[in-house]
């Protein structure tokens, strides 16, 4: 498939957005277990501000992902049938239960905060389900139809979100800093086994359909002569990454080394300086970029198998 | 049991002449829903939007190849996986007559409906931004103002060799019915289970398997007589044993 960069930006902001959100809630709610108020406004508002921000961008980037953006509202009609339907509708669900939130923390209604940030978690988690079921629920992309699509994306933003979260705890509340590094680290280790998990499944994958299926003709050697086209179409250029392989060979090795060794070396070395943490979250963040990119790039769908040969 | 238009393909009688493309190019660029994308088309890079394609596949290996015209288009599946996709509502199948068909004033252009074709069976139009494909020619079928026997897909209208069938395929006596029940009628990536409504027809040698009797007679008369051993002279015949 061919990487879309609204479509990229879409995915790793909003799911960094989500982890910020849920980086933050999961230490109010030990807060709250505690019986305690520990947490700086300052640092609630940056996060709060982090999360709606990279959500917020997150949502604008897939309004170029569309044809027609003047009609984007009419999205929300199919959540029946439709993940990309559900996601529209969560999204803006998220933004909103986390801006009541951050608003009710901030005016020192703690209990009410507490209630939105549930919901704020519960829309959080739905999100994610949406995002990732909106790739893993095609049947015929056999590199997403799996759980682990669903899973990753939960994972990856997660940590990202910690890294985020870490960043801006050594910035606002540094005795907050240790606690959400480990955190990312664990989390980022978590994600990147999901992800190697993800890379070794596909690597073993057998392609369901092939040339025989797809013309009907029961032959093991088939090859095609015209696709009808002269110059490209749609079909040609939607389906494929349109890269060398070693561009691809690079971003597999990129997202290897930005997802989790790189970040975790500096959340390691760190010492709580701010700068550290906000370099290994922006290095994360480039991660996630070639992550995805090799998300779509390894995606194989099989209507390219009626477009191999343009003469 | 519901209608389900669809085409039936037959392989073993299209040449592969891409008069069914020009004609549903044609008759699609000029209708109410306004033109198809057509940039460059005399160009070095020409590109746009069709909804039927002629593609041709080579099977087998020199000298044991032969060539197959393979003429592709929405298939209007049964279970459309492309519909239940688009957030809209735009891409839907019609409940009378099982078309699959696309509201262009409802899309948005997010193209997750042909992410969700294994077929690649949906092209955007770059210049409107929406999603196109095959209508089964919806604008002509109906069009009481036709004659009778103009009321059928564009395509179909226009081949040469009558490769392409039209019907009702859930009425069994309609001819593309007959044809995919007794002419081995085929779906496409049928592991995906879409249940594709268009049906295409294998190609068919005529083959005849000779047997080397019956290029020589075993019971040749000539033959026979020079085999047998010959009755002496003074042996009864057959007259001579029997009485008639």
């Amino acid at each position: 498939m061919r990487p879309a960069w609204s479509v990229l930006l879409l995915t790793t902001l909003i799911g960094a957005g989500q982890g910020l959100f849920l980086s933050l809630f999961a230490l109010d709610v030990w807060d709250a277990a505690r019986g305690q108020a520990s947490l700086a406004p300052l640092f609630v508002a940056g996060c709060i501000a982090g999360a709606l921000a990279m959500t917020g961008a997150g949502l604008l980037a897939s309004f170029f992902h569309l044809g027609h953006p003047e009609r984007a509202w009419r999205s929300a009609a199919m959540w029946r049938t439709s993940w990309l339907s559900r996601e529209v509708i969560a999204l803006p669900l998220f933004m909103a239960l986390v801006a009541l939130y951050g608003l009710l923390h901030w005016t020192g209604r703690l209990q009410g905060a507490l209630l939105a940030g549930g919901f704020a978690a519960a829309a959080c988690l739905a999100l994610f389900v949406c995002t990732g079921m909106i790739y893993a629920c095609l049947r015929f992309l056999q590199e997403w139809h799996t759980p682990l699509t669903i899973v990753n994306f939960l994972l990856l933003g997660t940590a990202s979100g910690l890294t985020a979260a870490a960043a801006l705890a050594a910035w606002l509340q540094p005795e907050l800093a240790r606690g959400y590094v480990a955190a990312a680290l664990l989390a980022g280790a978590l994600a990147y086994l999901g992800r190697l998990a993800s890379l070794a499944r596909n690597a073993r994958l057998r392609p369901k359909s092939s040339l025989a299926t797809a013309i009907g003709v029961k032959h093991p050697r088939i090859s095609q002569i015209a696709q009808g086209a002269m110059g490209g179409s749609f079909n040609t250029r939607e389906f494929f990454h349109g890269r060398p392989r070693e561009v691809v060979r690079a971003a597999r090795w990129t997202l290897l080394a930005l997802v989790f060794p790189v970040p975790a070396l500096l959340l390691v070395l760190s010492g709580g300086a701010a700068a550290a943490l906000a370099a290994a979250f922006l290095l994360q963040y480039a991660g996630l970029l070639a992550e995805r990119w090799y998300f779509f790039a390894e995606a194989k769908h099989p209507q390219n198998l009626y477009y191999q040969a343009i003469a | 049991m519901k209608k389900q238009l669809a085409l039936v393909i037959d392989l073993n009688v299209c040449v592969g002449c891409h008069a069914c493309v020009t004609s549903c190019k044609q008759w699609n660029t000029s209708g109410e829903a306004g033109y198809l994308s057509d940039d460059n088309p005399y160009g070095a890079e020409p590109t746009g939007t069709f909804f039927n394609r002629v593609q041709t596949f080579e099977v087998g290996e020199f000298p044991n190849t032969e060539t197959v015209h393979f003429p592709k288009s929405c298939l209007h599946c049964e279970d459309p996986p492309c519909v239940p996709v688009c957030p809209t509502g735009a891409s839907y199948k019609r409940a009378e007559d099982g078309i699959v068909l696309v509201d262009y004033d409802k899309c948005i252009g997010c193209k997750y409906c042909a992410w969700a074709c294994p077929y690649g069976a949906r092209e955007i139009d770059e210049h409107q931004k929406v999603m196109k494909k095959c209508t089964l020619c919806v604008d002509r079928i109906y069009d009481t103002k036709l004659p009778e026997a103009e009321r059928k897909p564009a395509c179909v209208l226009a081949c040469p060799t009558s490769a392409r069938m039209f019907g009702d395929i859930h009425d069994p006596q309609s001819q593309a019915a007959r044809a995919i029940r007794e002419q081995g009628g085929y779906a496409l990536m049928p592991e995906w289970g879409t249940q594709p409504a268009n049906h295409y027809l294998p190609r068919r040698k005529t083959a005849k398997h000779l047997h080397p009797d019956e290029l020589e007679r075993h019971d040749n008369p000539l033959k026979v007589d020079g085999q047998l051993p010959r009755p002496a002279t003074g042996e009864p015949a057959l007259d001579d044993v029997t009485s008639w």
